[in-house]
């Protein structure tokens, strides 16, 4: 079994920084992006294989960012991280080539269990 | 002043109007003023219309008696008069005609009294009488000669006016006649009189043409009231008459009055110049009473029949109107009440989609902090109070859910989502929702009685929204019985494009005041655990789906919410 690598970008640090440990302590290794230029330099550098994406971000927008992410076809999957009322903006990053979503405030089990999903559907 | 005051009364007491509002008093009031305004409107001209006919009528009826009367009356009196002035120019023709010493012969006088009898009606004798009253010569059916005249009255008058026209008496003949008398003047020393009787009964004749009424009366009178011809009514000839005639001068008039039986009568009278008669005509008012009454009695009962029915038309009219008025008022207010509600519950949803979007963030990161929290004491080495902090994080983490269900919650009643329509059968909706609470109310042995009409129409929907609707009132009929309380679900068929489910609890009801406010937001009656959000999210649903919520409650009895779905909503439909 490799291990499996997931980039968190959030503006919330916090949030993305906790999730991040959480994840290490399940044996995944995960690294967080505050925003879309510091997440768009990690997937340049270091491409992760999965990466967890908040749509309601500042600047950048998550959509914008997921089509970017796209847009370099290096076949990574994306989860993201919509809030409870924004199932259009679900739907359409799920048009746009999104793998799945998790509502936030998300139950981890959940998110992981979506993250080896992607990676096994890679 | 006194302008005002009335005016300040008819605002107060008549045209007062509760302005605002719906109550029934200002309709009541309003339906007053509308149905005195038009009833005075209406029957103020139609009064004044049968006022005028009444009059108009009764002098048109009055003109119709006064006018032939008073012509009939004129003409009799010329004929009259032309009759008496046709004799006297005769006998004043002889007189000049034939000397004193031819009408002495009492043959010649005699011819001459044939001739006239033959020629004129009337003529009785003739008579020559000397300046000192003795009948000198006589021509007719008496034998007067020798007789004196010079104490009677009519002698006196020839004497001074030279010729004369007596009234009627009786004389020497013993039967009512008038004497023509001349005086010649040809000779101024021994002047002489001619002196012709006329026969009274041609006053009869004369009277007769005028072809009166049985109840009428017509009849001479000289000036002293003494009647020259019989009266049907008024006495005898040379009695005097029973009725008074009014002074006049020349001419003909008709008056109104009343004669000595205490008959209404219509009196036409005209003064002759000479002789000195009145002629009189008489009629009884009854005759065109009669007529008149018909007349009144008519109108009166037009006039009643006339307000009666204006009053019941008006009656109707306004009760139509106001109930017309008051149906619209009542919509409007309602549509302005919907408007209201609809504006507060958007305003008030995307305050709070704002509130519950910021507060998400904060509730993700406590939630993740706490889950982390509860990784590592997991993972980490025992210590003495490792139980008490799992049970403390979860406890966090509990609430953390909590919290974010709320969020969820408001953001749901915010957002406003769109409806997926679909094709689905209401009773599995609501036998899907049932089971979600069956344990609670077999813990609470509350019975829930399924009345579902299983012929039920397949209608379009959202099944997600429709499920959200039939929890949240279920939902709040579970919260409203008592332990051992029923709960009653109905579907059926409204008609051919409704239908309606309804959802009846026997728990503790509503008051009329909490009834005006549960769908409004925040409103709760559950003190401590209830968001208020339930009901309105509920109503923003079912009209988003063009349907109708309905509830009735009574305190302590229960309540029945009904809600009405069209088969097809209208957005499917395209309109």
């Amino acid at each position: 079994m490799i291990d499996i690598r997931v980039l968190i970008v959030d503006d919330e640090e916090e949030l993305a920084a906790t999730i991040a440990e959480r994840l290490e302590l399940r044996g995944i290794k995960a690294q967080t992006a505050s925003d879309g230029d510091a997440a768009l330099s990690v997937l340049k550098t270091d491409p992760p294989h999965v990466v967890v994406l908040d749509l309601m971000m500042p600047g950048m927008g998550g959509l914008e960012m997921l089509k970017q992410i796209k847009s370099l076809k290096l076949n990574i999957p994306v989860i993201m991280l919509t809030g409870y009322g924004s199932k259009e903006q679900s739907i359409e990053g799920m048009n746009l080539g999104a793998f799945d979503y998790v509502i936030k405030p998300c139950n981890l089990d959940d998110l992981i269990a979506k993250i080896h999903e992607a990676v096994k559907n890679k | 002043m006194k302008t005002n005051r009335f005016q300040e009364f008819i605002t107060k007491y008549i045209f007062r109007i509760p302005e605002e509002g719906t109550s029934p008093e200002r309709y009541k009031a309003l339906r007053r003023n509308l149905i005195i305004l038009m009833i005075l409107v209406t029957v103020i001209p139609l009064s004044l219309m049968a006022t005028i006919n009444y009059y108009q009528y009764q002098k048109n009826l009055r003109d119709e008696i006064i006018s032939p009367m008073n012509v009939m009356t004129n003409k009799t009196k010329r004929t009259f008069e032309l009759f008496l002035e046709e004799r006297l120019s005769t006998v004043r023709f002889i007189t000049s005609a034939y000397s004193f010493q031819e009408l002495s012969d009492t043959k010649i006088l005699n011819r001459i009294l044939s001739v006239l009898k033959r020629e004129f009606d009337g003529f009785v004798d003739l008579g020559v009488i000397s300046n000192k009253g003795k009948l000198l010569s006589y021509a007719g059916p008496y034998s007067f000669l020798e007789k004196d005249y010079s104490q009677q009255s009519w002698y006196h008058k020839v004497l001074i006016s030279g010729r004369h026209i007596s009234d009627v008496f009786l004389g020497y003949r013993e039967f009512p006649h008038v004497a023509i008398a001349v005086q010649n003047l040809t000779d101024p020393n021994s002047s002489w009189i001619l002196r012709a009787t006329i026969d009274t009964k041609k006053f009869d004749d004369l009277i007769a043409t005028m072809e009166l009424d049985p109840e009428c009366d017509a009849f001479l009178v000289n000036r002293e009231g003494i009647l020259q011809t019989n009266s049907k009514f008024y006495g005898n000839i040379l009695e005097p008459c029973k009725l008074s005639i009014p002074k006049s001068g020349q001419g003909t008039y008709v008056t109104e009055g009343e004669d000595r039986n205490g008959r209404e009568i219509f009196i036409a009278y005209s003064y002759l110049v000479e002789p000195e008669y009145i002629l009189v005509v008489v009629k009884p008012s009854s005759l065109i009473l009669k007529t008149w009454f018909t007349f009144r009695t008519e109108i009166f009962f037009i006039y009643i029949a006339s307000v009666l029915l204006i009053v019941l038309l008006v009656y109707k009219i306004t009760d139509a109107q106001v109930s017309h008025i008051r149906k619209a008022d009542e919509k409007r207010e309602l549509a302005f009440r919907e408007l209201e509600h609809s504006q507060k519950l958007s305003s008030i949803g995307r305050l709070a989609a704002g509130v519950a979007h910021e507060v998400n963030n904060p509730l993700a990161i406590i939630s993740q902090k706490a889950g982390l929290m509860k990784d590592l004491i997991e993972s980490g080495s025992d210590f003495k109070e490792k139980p008490k902090f799992i049970e403390l994080t979860n406890a966090i983490i509990n609430s953390t859910d909590r919290c974010s269900t709320i969020t969820h919650r408001l953001l749901g009643f915010a957002r406003r989502m769109d409806i997926e329509y679909e094709d689905l059968d209401l009773n599995d909706v609501l036998r899907e929702v049932i089971s979600f609470l069956e344990k609670e109310a077999l813990y609470r042995n509350i019975k829930i009685e399924l009345n579902l009409d299983e012929n039920l129409s397949r209608i379009s929907s959202d099944r997600g929204q429709l499920q959200q609707v039939f929890l949240n009132i279920l939902s709040n009929a579970l919260a409203a019985v008592d332990d051992n309380g029923n709960i009653n679900i109905r579907s059926r068929e409204v008609d051919e494009d409704t239908v309606e489910v309804s959802i009846k609890d026997d728990g503790c009801g509503m008051s009329e005041k909490d009834l005006k406010n549960i769908f409004e937001p925040f409103f709760t009656t559950k003190k401590g655990y209830g968001t208020g959000l339930g009901l309105p999210i509920t109503y923003g649903i079912i009209k988003k789906m063009n349907g109708t919520i309905k509830v009735e409650s009574q305190l302590g009895k229960g309540s029945t919410f009904s809600i009405y779905l069209p088969k097809i909503p209208k957005k499917v439909l395209g309109v």
